[in-house]
């Protein structure tokens, strides 16, 4: 799960990362009175979205009055944010942070995360802060590096030390660049983060590093041993439907098509996907019901994709593993039923009990498609789509 | 022959008094595994099922029964204890079947299994089959038939997709072989690319892959310097957006890698033979055996 700027300072301050002065504001006239306590010659007020790119898109401002301060929180509070991460459509500006102003000399990069090919953590490092990673690599990937830790053998001084040398740092800031990467290595681990990037992390006319800027992302699948895990979840920034499917244990992700999707297991909900995509059509989401495809459960997963008006035609695949055909056929046309559906349903039933199930379907008097493969339900939903 | 289990494979399960254990197990028996003993802490001394004997620790188990192969149905929370406790006690085969294992549990597991001898399997998966010998998994037992194609994926249902196929025409199976939908697994395709290659039952191989991670690449790279054998490959995810979790936690598209595209190119530069869809996967292998 994706955080707020706000929240991955606060988990860096709990893991002892010293970071700047800042107050998270809903409203101008908090803006104004934080902007007074902070008591700094200018603030920067930086909008709280899940998205990186927040400078450029106008989402970062300076301020060096209470008034500034309160007029470009109020400009910026519903204000629709359209950065490189955040797609056509934006994030909504609920809060923002106001935060003292630093004396920049000099803009570095660093992240951690987890290599998946070898298993290890990995720090990235560059000099050329204030930059998008993913742009820096493309354009000069020799200006980037990466040094990867045994989590067994945990990080070393030269580790460290290669990074330094790397990012071409003066001998007198190595201590505390030291204690700075050991800290961060023992946050990414204490509070089970699967990415933290520190951009820009930058040197002070003082020399003190700072992080100027937090980004984290914590894996869910820790939020056992997390409970505040929980506490994070912003749901403005969430797609309500989304949050509505999580909430009945439903794997569901919005998309833009207008085939809703039902389909059981997430490789084979995928591919569904790419077929209707392959025969001329668009889904209009990634639907995973699980292994227990039951009329309740069919029911609100039906629900769910109904409430998306885009959505013209339904498309249910099914493989019957342990799951019996014939009990998600029961399914389907009870839910059918129960909720009066209209729309168009092609329904594809592979598996244990298969024949049972087009029995069923068949002579249930609602009007189902069914779909003799993958391909061919495919087919035959984007046919009706597109007609 | 097959890969790594075959009818005489002696196996234990790990969590198997549990809600999830207990049903699989018995499905596993009803196939023909030879399920040899249990685990669960505190119930050692007891029976399963009126005859397969539980004990408290993998130790206890090994030290009473010989054991080739262990499947665990552990929840999430003590998965990766179990998996550590079983590379401890220096089983073989470990199969993980469980889902939702904090990413950095996984990482001190292959930490564990770096030096060992065990060949892991999972976490997130439906296990491993060799056709009409050996069930150790959730998959649907019934749709498996005996035959010349190895089947390797990241996911569950869309294995079952392929196989059905491959069945269907006659191809059948040697042992199939879901590697899990995870970030972090035990083992990844090339593992067992390697063993299929050296299988004199095994006449080809069907990989799905998914987006998300680099092993797809990897596996291709071996197939083009080493195997003899097609390789059929389908890739789930063309349409999945970047930065969301298709389901699987290892299916991600991040910071614009590990899309299906990239990974299509790279499997067609190294002589995989692509599936276009997920319904011509037979069809395509009956081509590429040609």
């Amino acid at each position: 799960m994706d955080i707020h700027e706000y929240q991955a300072k606060e988990l860096l301050t709990k893991n002892n990362v010293k970071i700047l002065h800042s107050i998270l504001c809903h409203s101008g006239d908090e803006a104004y009175n934080a902007t007074v306590s902070l008591n700094t010659p200018v603030v920067v007020i930086k909008a709280q979205v899940h998205a990186g790119g927040r400078g450029k898109a106008g989402g970062v401002k300076i301020a060096k009055t209470p008034e500034e301060a309160k007029n470009i929180t109020e400009q910026m509070l519903g204000m629709t944010l359209v950065t490189a991460q955040t797609g056509k459509d934006g994030k909504v500006v609920h809060k923002v942070l106001i935060e003292e102003g630093a004396d920049i000399k000099k803009e570095l990069y660093l992240s951690v995360t987890i290599d998946r090919k070898t298993s290890n953590i990995a720090f990235v490092a560059s000099a050329e802060g204030g930059m998008e990673i993913e742009e820096i690599s493309k354009n000069s990937p020799e200006k980037i590096l990466t040094v990867l830790i045994n989590p067994s053998n945990g990080i070393k001084s030269y580790h460290v030390l290669k990074m330094f040398l790397f990012l071409g740092l003066d001998k007198p800031i190595y201590n505390e660049f030291n204690n700075f990467v050991n800290l961060l290595y023992s946050a990414f681990l204490a509070e089970d983060m699967s990415m933290l990037e520190i951009n820009p992390l930058i040197i002070t006319g003082n020399g003190n590093l700072i992080p100027l800027d937090a980004k984290i992302a914590l894996d869910d699948n820790a939020s056992f041993r997390h409970p505040y895990y929980n506490d994070f979840i912003d749901e403005d920034e969430e797609d309500p439907l989304e949050t509505k499917a999580k909430s009945v244990g439903l794997n569901y992700i919005r998309l833009d098509g207008n085939v809703g999707c039902m389909v059981n297991g997430a490789g084979l909900a995928m591919a569904t996907m790419d077929t209707i995509k392959e025969f001329g059509a668009a889904p209009a989401n990634f639907l995973d019901v699980g292994g227990t495809a039951d009329s309740k459960r069919v029911e609100t997963a039906f629900n769910i994709l109904l409430s998306d008006k885009n959505v013209k035609a339904i498309f249910i695949n099914i493989f019957g593993g342990i799951v019996k055909c014939d009990m998600v056929a029961d399914g389907v046309i009870t839910a059918a039923k129960n909720i009066g559906l209209k729309l168009p349903v092609v329904i594809r039933l592979e598996g244990t009990n298969a024949d049972k199930a087009s029995e069923l379907l068949e002579t249930s008097g609602l009007n189902f498609i069914v779909g003799n493969s993958l391909a061919d339900g495919a087919q035959k939903v984007s046919k009706i789509v597109n007609s | 022959m097959s890969i790594l289990i075959n009818k005489e494979t002696s196996v234990l399960v790990q969590g198997i008094t549990g809600k999830e254990g207990s049903f699989h197990t018995l499905k596993c028996l009803e196939y023909g595994t030879k399920i040899a003993a249990g685990v669960t802490p505190f119930k050692g001394g007891s029976l399963f099922n009126d005859s397969i004997p539980v004990f408290n620790t993998v130790a206890e188990a090994k030290s009473n029964i010989k054991i080739d192969a262990t499947v665990i149905f552990v929840p999430a929370v003590f998965a990766s204890s179990s998996v550590i406790e079983a590379i401890e006690s220096e089983i073989p085969l470990i199969v993980c079947i469980t889902e939702g294992i904090p990413t950095i549990d996984m990482m001190n597991v292959k930490s564990a299994l770096r030096g060992s001898s065990s060949v892991m399997i999972g976490p997130n998966c439906p296990g491993i089959i060799t056709a009409n010998e050996c069930k150790i998994g959730i998959m649907p037992g019934f749709i498996h038939k005996k035959g010349k194609i190895a089947v390797l994926s990241r996911s569950g249902t869309l294995t079952y997709e392929a196989v059905n196929q491959l069945t269907k025409a006659g191809l059948g199976e040697t042992t199939c072989i879901g590697i899990g939908g995870d970030p972090i697994i035990g083992s990844s395709f090339l593992t067992f690319l390697k063993m299929f290659e050296g299988d004199p039952e095994t006449e080809g191989v069907v990989l799905i892959g998914e987006i998300g991670g680099t092993q797809e690449e990897e596996a291709s790279e071996y197939v083009k310097n080493y195997m003899k054998k097609p390789v059929v490959g389908f890739i789930a995810g063309k349409t999945a957006p970047e930065g969301k979790r298709m389901g699987h936690a290892g299916a991600i598209i991040s910071g614009g890698k590990g899309t299906a595209s990239e990974k299509l190119k790279v499997m067609k530069e190294n002589r995989i033979h692509i599936a276009e869809n997920p319904s011509v996967i037979a069809e395509t292998m009956i081509k590429a055996l040609r």
